[in-house]
């Protein structure tokens, strides 16, 4: 993804990484796990601890050339196969091709009566015969704390894990080992305490009804992490984190130019439309024209020939295509040359994190020029106001890294013009659109001004949107007298950023 | 005093790496035989306990109907994965049914006989 911003931190460490080839998080920790160190992955079930250790293995067998040994104490070869093949990954395939090797080791509860001194050497044995078998280079334990159900001499066990944790890293295996969260502690059994490199934690919770996952980097000795939790997504693909892509401002900015889709909008703006790589928040009243204005803003893209991605969380993409050709607007030659791709989702099919999850992903995979969110406000919607502003802080970091110009529409409510939110996220935006709805004299009309717009000498006058079958065009200015009276304070907008 | 073939073909099915003690069997019910496989890893002195005190109690308790399989996992390492070996010693009733699993040292004889099920000889 953001590899060239990461990199730099990795090369300031000495400490050995090897990456998981999980999306964000070799981003997140500077490159991946510690290399022949021993990483505990712990939280509650079903928050994607043993997907993480599969996915660990697999790219590391399919990308880095690393074969890897799966010891697993709860599943069954056949189950966990049949479980990752949703995934896409084959892992009847690689075992064939000796790249991954499966040991589901079974314990059964209390059927082992002790009868004197023993200690665990069966299962070092078999987990250095399988690293032998196929050269591994990494491992995953998945749960190893299902020992503590089956032996029980937890002394002798405590004392054989730490072993075990300490011929790993004597072997220079680069592991995972999973452990179910505690109530008081990381891990039920203390497996923390065995661990000293690095600790990962993985939650899963539920706020009003919509769920999201979130990673933690506890600890991670001899290099810099953050600290933040991370929000991630499973999905058909795997793990994916969103990371913060700038810790700091250093995207560069870009001095170009591209039109706004709409050749008097771009007059207003010095006659030659936004900055490249800049962000643009659209706002306004229902029905004021919103969709219409990014839709022009994505069709001059693609007629430059730029790829744009166009993220609709209110209607479906043929909706937007026929609407759009009501105001002389047809997309549907750009979505078949494969320059415009619609993503529709339900805001509510999953927290913000994931919403932003996947727009980072398809982001990375079809590198578009240019970004639509319409809108921002059913996002909003889903979350909290903090959980929104951080979210969209690394969203607009991470399109400006990329040097993508986004656009973001926003619906404001009559009667509230300095609505809050629209507020919080202006911050984060280069130039604010402002478009509204007023009855001077009894007709009503669309009304459009660039509020602000940093770095240009951009018109601060007020313009009549006129939609019609032949497009967008902007009329006359309009005088003061016959502006509407409920007009955005500039001085209030300064006053919120 | 006869040797019972039927005991005899299913410990072709794994190799074994030492067979420490082969007795000449007793005919008696198949129900009544015990095969016993033990696993250690190396010439540990768990190991070697395991060994003597099995010998011990087999003889004390079965005498002339048992077979004792020692598998050491370092020279047979593949073999741990069938009979889901964790701790080393391990010792395995395979016949009669229900197949029982002991771990430790088998210093503790009463533990031993209660996890063998075994039954006084009469």
């Amino acid at each position: 993804m953001s590899g060239a911003n990461s990199k730099p931190k990795a090369a300031r460490t000495s400490l050995a990484k090897v990456p998981t080839g999980i999306q964000g998080l070799d981003e997140v920790t500077g490159g991946g796990l510690p290399k022949g160190r021993v990483t505990l992955v712990c939280g509650r079930a079903g928050c994607g601890k043993s997907l993480l250790g599969m996915e660990f293995l697999v790219h590391g067998a399919i990308q880095y050339g690393e074969p890897g040994v799966c010891m697993n104490f709860e599943e069954t070869e056949e189950k966990l196969t049949a479980n990752v093949a949703s995934l896409g990954f084959d892992l009847r395939n690689l075992a064939k091709r000796k790249k991954l090797l499966v040991d589901y080791v079974s314990i059964e509860r209390n059927e082992i009566a002790e009868t004197g001194e023993y200690n665990l050497d069966g299962l070092f044995i078999r987990l250095a015969h399988a690293v032998k078998v196929i050269k591994a280079k990494r491992v995953v334990l998945d749960s190893v704390e299902a020992l503590f159900s089956g032996i029980a001499d937890a002394a002798v066990l405590r004392s054989e894990l730490s072993r075990l944790f300490r011929w790993l890293e004597d072997q220079k295996l680069t592991a995972i080992v999973t452990g179910e969260a505690g109530s008081n502690s990381l891990t039920r059994h203390g497996l923390e305490e065995y661990v000293a490199d690095c600790v990962i934690s993985l939650d899963h919770r539920i706020t009003e009804q919509i769920s999201t996952r979130r990673l933690r980097i506890v600890k991670y000795r001899g290099t810099s992490h953050g600290t933040d939790e991370y929000p991630f997504l499973i999905d058909e693909e795997g793990i994916s984190v969103v990371p913060i892509t700038s810790l700091v401002l250093t995207h560069k900015a870009l001095k170009s130019r591209i039109s706004t889709g709409i050749a008097t909008l771009d007059e207003m703006m010095e006659g030659k439309g936004f900055f490249r790589g800049s962000s643009v928040l659209v706002t306004g009243t229902a029905g004021t024209g919103k969709s219409s204005l990014a839709a022009n803003f994505v069709s001059a893209a693609c007629s430059r020939g730029e790829g744009c991605l166009y993220f609709t969380f209110e209607e479906s993409p043929s909706q937007i295509l026929r609407n759009m050709k009501s105001v002389g607007l047809d997309l549907e030659p750009w979505v078949n040359k494969g320059l415009l791709h619609f993503n529709a989702m339900r805001p509510t099919c999953t927290g913000l994190e994931g919403h932003l999850a996947v727009i980072h992903r398809l982001i990375a995979q079809l590198r578009p020029r240019v970004v639509v969110i319409d809108p921002i406000t059913n996002l909003i919607s889903t979350s909290g106001s903090y959980d929104v502003k951080s979210m969209l802080v690394r969203l607009v970091d991470f399109l400006k890294m990329e040097q993508i110009t986004s656009m973001f529409t926003n619906l404001t409510f009559a009667g509230d013009p300095q609505e809050r939110t629209a507020a919080a996220v202006s911050s984060l935006m280069d130039t604010w659109i402002v478009l509204r709805d007023s009855k001077p004299n009894g007709r009503p009309r669309r009304e459009l001004y660039v509020l602000k717009s940093r770095g240009m000498a951009h018109s601060r006058e007020a313009r009549e949107l006129i939609v019609s079958k032949k497009g967008l065009e902007l009329g006359i200015v309009l005088n003061d007298h016959l502006l509407a009276t409920n007009a955005v304070d500039p001085g209030a907008v300064a006053a919120a950023e | 005093m006869k040797k019972s073939s039927a005991e005899k073909s299913p410990a072709k099915k794994k190799p074994i790496t030492k067979n420490t003690a082969k007795k000449s069997f007793t005919k008696t019910s198949a129900s009544d035989f015990y095969r016993l496989r033990l696993y250690i890893a190396g010439q540990t002195p768990n190991s070697i306990a395991a060994i003597t005190n099995l010998k011990k109690i087999c003889e004390d308790k079965l005498k002339g109907k048992y077979r004792i399989e020692v598998v050491d996992l370092l020279v047979k390492p593949q073999l741990a994965k069938g009979d889901q070996i964790i701790a080393i010693p391990t010792l395995v009733r395979r016949l009669p049914p229900p197949v029982k699993k002991i771990i430790g040292n088998l210093s503790k004889t009463e533990s031993v006989i209660v996890g063998l099920d075994l039954q006084p000889v009469s």
